[in-house]
């Protein structure tokens, strides 16, 4: 397996402080390697977004991460903690070596502003030496890499369209060719064929240029056919992490079963589909044990006392995968690796 | 520029219906100027000046209203007020020309010094929020609770007085003839101090909350959090990204107060015997000085008008969203 760019160690975010705090993300172990797509999915709540949050030092306050640590691994120099950097060795982590694509395609960028200034200021901060005349002729170049043309340098963001600006984002999250992108639900806005032509052009790009992605979506479909490997969210924790395929055809979460029979498969058997049921748990008040246990059809008797610790269960598919379930007790938990 | 060209055709439509009421409102009212004059001079008018009195306050009764509506437009082009009777025999339009720099200078540069001085508290204030700046909130939003002419009074009791250095009356000191030279500007700007001060305590705290609370709207956008994620410096996110947003509403709010400057602050002037537009109106007011009184009012209207008009311009210069294609 390809080396990692990027570790996520037992991190955990909560947002407020004391007894009254929310516990938003917990005890997540997650490892991104060099050039894969890692998808990461969920019901809204389930804490996915608060991780992207969380791993570049984003949180607004509340947000405060608690514990943990995310090694990042530069591609010619020895890795380092995120969570450690001082503020001025963020700024200049940030984007250069991590660059994110919001939610809000179309509040992401700034009004008032050229998508040239938006384009350009990234360059100016980060390479200040940079001559003017080379930072717009980056801008321009990375507008046509997203394919959109040179001359809409001048315009301002409300004369794109939404497809446009998700694209002049990616485009600006390229500029400084980041090791890593994290997409925090990138086409939620958009419609379906807009979709599927921006992230068909982001698995191009990526190839092409050979960043990493995590990609975040409770799209669990797209997922399936976008990345190399998915890991579920539930309640704040990692579920079950494993290969893109193998999550398709054999999920051993109940959960991730769930989420996989809630969309229709496009070619094979005809199968039905079932919604979860019950709805998702409050992070203030979560259920003792494995907190998908009150939804879960298979639940027993250490469901609902004793957390599941994720590690590689006893299938004989085991290597490569992983699971947080009594079902599928782990041989070895992830966090021991 | 053809929402320019709108927004003019707007104003100058405007401007015509203020100018035509401002024509109407003293023929409307009970008594007229020539009465109250005759009044004055207690029966020592002969019938022949009467006669000529009201030529010259085109209230001539052989004419039409309409005509007299003409001749008010003619002489309105030539700057032609009419002639005050509260200073008479001076024209309204000097009267106003002397009183009119007092008021500008006075409230206008204290306006732009609240303004500049209340926004930029406003961007730290919200900008950090939770901090110390928060502390200045409930001390200036106190001061502006308090009218400003009781403020000038309070002020004036504790301040002024005969051995202080605040005068409390006057606009320079009444040995002095107004000329630009080191004797009267150093008075001018001495006695300019306790008014000045006064408004600007009872106006910057409006500045700061709605600066503040912008900030703070502002601050939730996506956008700036893209702008953290891409590594920017914290002054170009406070500054470029979240201030210059947030500044649009306070914009026009600026404007609208450079349009109360002259018929804004009539009770501090009132209050420092300053001897601005506002006062002016006020000796008018006590006088029934129609004329003067009508054209105190015209130049608060254009200037209300103007204003607005700066307004929108300013608009469409900060704001790219407001300007329309083509």
């Amino acid at each position: 397996m390809a080396e990692p760019v990027l570790e996520i160690r037992n991190l955990n975010v909560d947002y407020g402080l004391g007894d009254k705090a929310v516990h938003a993300v917990r005890d997540v172990n997650l490892t991104l390697h060099r050039g894969e797509v890692l998808g990461l999915a969920g019901e809204s709540g389930s804490g996915k977004s608060t991780l992207a949050y969380g791993l570049t030092r984003l949180l607004a306050p509340p947000g405060v991460i608690t514990g943990g640590e995310v090694v990042y691994h530069p591609s010619s120099a020895a890795a380092y903690d995120v969570l450690g950097l001082s503020d001025q060795q963020l700024r200049a982590w940030r984007w250069a070596e991590t660059a994110i694509v919001f939610q809000g395609a179309m509040n992401s960028l700034n009004p008032v502003h050229k998508i040239s200034t938006q384009l350009t200021d990234v360059l100016k901060a980060h390479d200040p030496k940079m001559s003017e005349h080379s930072r717009n002729a980056r801008a321009r170049e990375m507008l046509k890499l997203v394919g959109i043309s040179a001359d809409r340098m001048g315009a301002y963001p409300h004369q794109l369209s939404g497809g446009m600006r998700q694209r002049v984002m990616i485009g600006m999250a390229l500029i400084l060719q980041p090791q890593v992108v994290i997409m925090d639900e990138p086409t939620t806005a958009l419609d379906v064929v807009m979709q599927r032509q921006i992230l068909g052009q982001l698995i191009e790009l990526r190839e092409r240029l050979g960043f990493s992605v995590i990609f975040i979506t409770h799209d669990l479909s797209l997922l399936v056919e976008f990345s190399n490997r998915i890991a579920i969210m539930y309640g704040g924790r990692i579920v079950e992490e494993a290969p893109a395929a193998t999550i398709y055809r054999d999920a051993l979460h109940p959960y991730s079963k769930g989420l996989l029979s809630s969309f229709p498969a496009l070619r094979g058997p005809k199968r039905e589909l079932a919604g979860i049921p019950g709805s998702p748990p409050d992070l203030a008040g979560m259920p003792t044990g494995c907190s998908f246990h009150p939804r879960c059809p298979k639940a027993f008797e250490p469901c609902s006392t004793a957390i599941p610790v994720l590690g590689r269960p006893d299938t004989p598919d085991g290597a490569g995968r992983s699971v947080a379930c009594w079902l599928h007790p782990a041989e070895q938990p992830v966090s021991a690796v | 520029m053809k929402y320019i060209l709108q927004r003019l055709a707007f104003y100058l439509f405007t401007a015509w219906a203020a100018i035509t009421l401002n024509f109407f409102i003293p023929r409307l009212v009970p008594g007229d100027p020539v009465q109250s004059l005759i009044t004055k001079y207690q029966g020592q008018l002969s019938t022949k000046s009467i006669q000529s009195l009201y030529v010259l306050f085109g209230l001539d009764k052989d004419k039409s209203l309409w005509s007299q509506y003409i001749d008010y437009w003619k002489q309105l082009f030539h700057g032609d007020l009419g002639l005050s009777f509260t200073f008479f025999p001076a024209p309204v339009s000097q009267v106003i020309g002397q009183a009119l720099p007092w008021t500008l200078l006075l409230v206008g540069i204290t306006t732009v010094i609240s303004f500049v001085l209340g926004t930029s508290l406003g961007v730290v204030a919200g900008w950090r929020r939770g901090s110390w700046a928060d502390g200045l909130l409930p001390v200036t939003t106190f001061f502006s609770s308090v009218p400003y002419f009781w403020l000038g009074i309070i002020a004036i009791y504790l301040l002024a007085g005969p051995d202080s250095f605040f005068p409390s009356s006057g606009g320079f000191d009444s040995g002095l003839v107004p000329a630009w030279d080191q004797y009267f500007i150093p008075s001018a700007i001495q006695h300019s101090l306790l008014p000045a001060l006064t408004i600007l305590i009872s106006s910057v705290s409006g500045w700061i909350l709605s600066m503040r609370n912008m900030m703070v709207t502002v601050s939730s956008e996506d956008y700036i959090t893209v702008a953290h994620a891409k590594g920017l410096p914290e002054r170009r996110v406070a500054v470029a990204y979240a201030a210059r947003n947030a500044l649009l509403p306070n914009i026009s709010g600026f404007a609208l107060a450079l349009g109360f400057i002259v018929g804004g602050t009539l009770l501090v002037e009132i209050v420092f015997s300053y001897p601005g537009l506002g006062y002016t109106l006020l000796q008018g007011l006590g006088a029934k000085d129609y004329p003067l009184m009508q054209g105190v009012f015209l130049v608060i209207t254009i200037s209300v008008l103007v204003a607005n008009l700066l307004a929108d311009i300013a608009y469409l210069l900060l704001d790219p969203r407001t300007r329309k294609e083509g």
